[in-house]
């Protein structure tokens, strides 16, 4: 019998009950959401239960809603089962004032890149990461570009003129 | 008599340098020596191509046969910065890359050019962007701008032929200048 949705939120609820909220399926893949300080004891259930093996991180990246406010930055993980090929996708929400979250280095280290990836952009702070420092852009940059009260643009030019350039 | 069904063709329109003023009898010249110097390095300038996308492919154009940037005497294309006198900059540089093109322009021994080549290398183009440099002239001096998104080979030859203009007529104590120094130190450099 290979593994489906309906397994897993079962599983899921039997071990963490009303904790795991916001239960979907948005185009076939389980989406949830966790408390913030869940992240990791579910991210280990997951791993280590012998019928989910969610022994794999795909992805993880930070959402910035400036709107929800006390709950501004989403951190989002995707797991896959390479044993049964099935993927779930589950997010938690930290403040922007105190972007804490659980770092998931431990557990994947795949998690080490991408953590530092999502501090760089979001600023998001990974408690217990190795090496936190900025991977992508230049070492200076005193900002987290990808929140949204910055521009897009480069604020340090004044030759371009916002008439002529469409800002 | 060879019957020939498609005629050989060959370059009857060879432009050759035209002799400095000077003074000339049997056997010798007496000209200028700044004359002499910046003729000389005109037709021998080796670039160092630093190309990191589409305007770099057009590079490879111009030094191919078709357009054929030897025909210039810059038939040497160096690849270290030591041996080498013209910088093309060719490309996007993000901040990130951006103290590398210093470095390596730094390496260049003078007399030195750099010629940015396309709009993102001379003005950030259409990378108005937090992660990319807004032109390579916030981090080198820059003698010929090439615009367009890429240019065509011809711009990129017309801008190289302009660099052989400045390397003609620049005077021999130029680099020595207080402008010059002060142009550097605008930089950080020495």
């Amino acid at each position: 019998m290979s593994l489906t949705n309906e397994i897993i939120q079962q599983r899921l609820i039997e071990k963490f009950g009303d904790q795991v909220s916001n239960m979907e399926a948005p185009y076939g893949m389980l989406t949830f959401r966790v408390p913030s300080d869940m992240n990791l004891k579910v991210m280990q259930f997951l791993y280590d239960d012998p019928q989910l093996k969610f022994q794999f991180l795909t992805d993880l990246q930070a959402v910035h809603y400036p709107q929800n406010l006390g709950a501004e930055l989403a951190v989002v993980y995707h797991l896959h089962n390479l044993t049964d090929n099935i993927r779930i996708r589950f997010k938690i929400f930290v403040p922007i004032s105190k972007p804490d979250v659980f770092s998931a280095t431990a557990l994947y280290q795949s998690a080490n890149f991408m953590e530092r990836e999502t501090f760089d952009f979001y600023g998001v702070n990974f408690l217990g990461h190795p090496n936190l420092i900025r991977i992508l852009n230049v070492d200076e940059m005193d900002y987290f570009p990808m929140r949204k009260e910055f521009p897009l643009e480069d604020q340090s030019r004044i030759d371009k003129d916002d008439d002529m350039f469409g800002r | 008599m060879i019957n020939m069904s498609r005629p050989v063709q060959y370059n009857n329109t060879v432009k050759f340098e035209g002799i400095p003023e000077g003074y000339m009898g049997e056997g010798f010249m007496a000209t200028n020596f700044e004359k002499v110097v910046g003729l000389a390095r005109k037709n021998s300038i080796w670039p160092l191509p630093f190309a990191t996308s589409c305007c770099g492919i057009e590079f490879m154009a111009t030094m191919a046969s078709h357009y054929d940037l030897a025909r210039f005497g810059s038939e040497r294309v160096g690849f270290s910065p030591r041996q080498c006198d013209l910088l093309m900059v060719m490309g996007t540089i993000a901040k990130k890359m951006g103290p590398i093109v210093k470095q390596v322009y730094l390496q260049m021994a003078e007399p030195r050019w750099v010629m940015a080549v396309g709009a993102c290398a001379s003005s950030g183009g259409i990378f108005d962007t937090y992660s990319v440099l807004q032109g390579i002239d916030q981090v080198v001096p820059v003698d010929v701008y090439v615009p367009g998104c890429p240019p065509r080979p011809e711009a990129i030859l017309d801008g190289f032929m302009k660099i052989q203009e400045l390397v003609h007529n620049e005077g021999m104590r130029r680099r020595q200048s207080d402008r010059y120094k002060d142009l550097l130190g605008s930089y950080g450099i020495q």
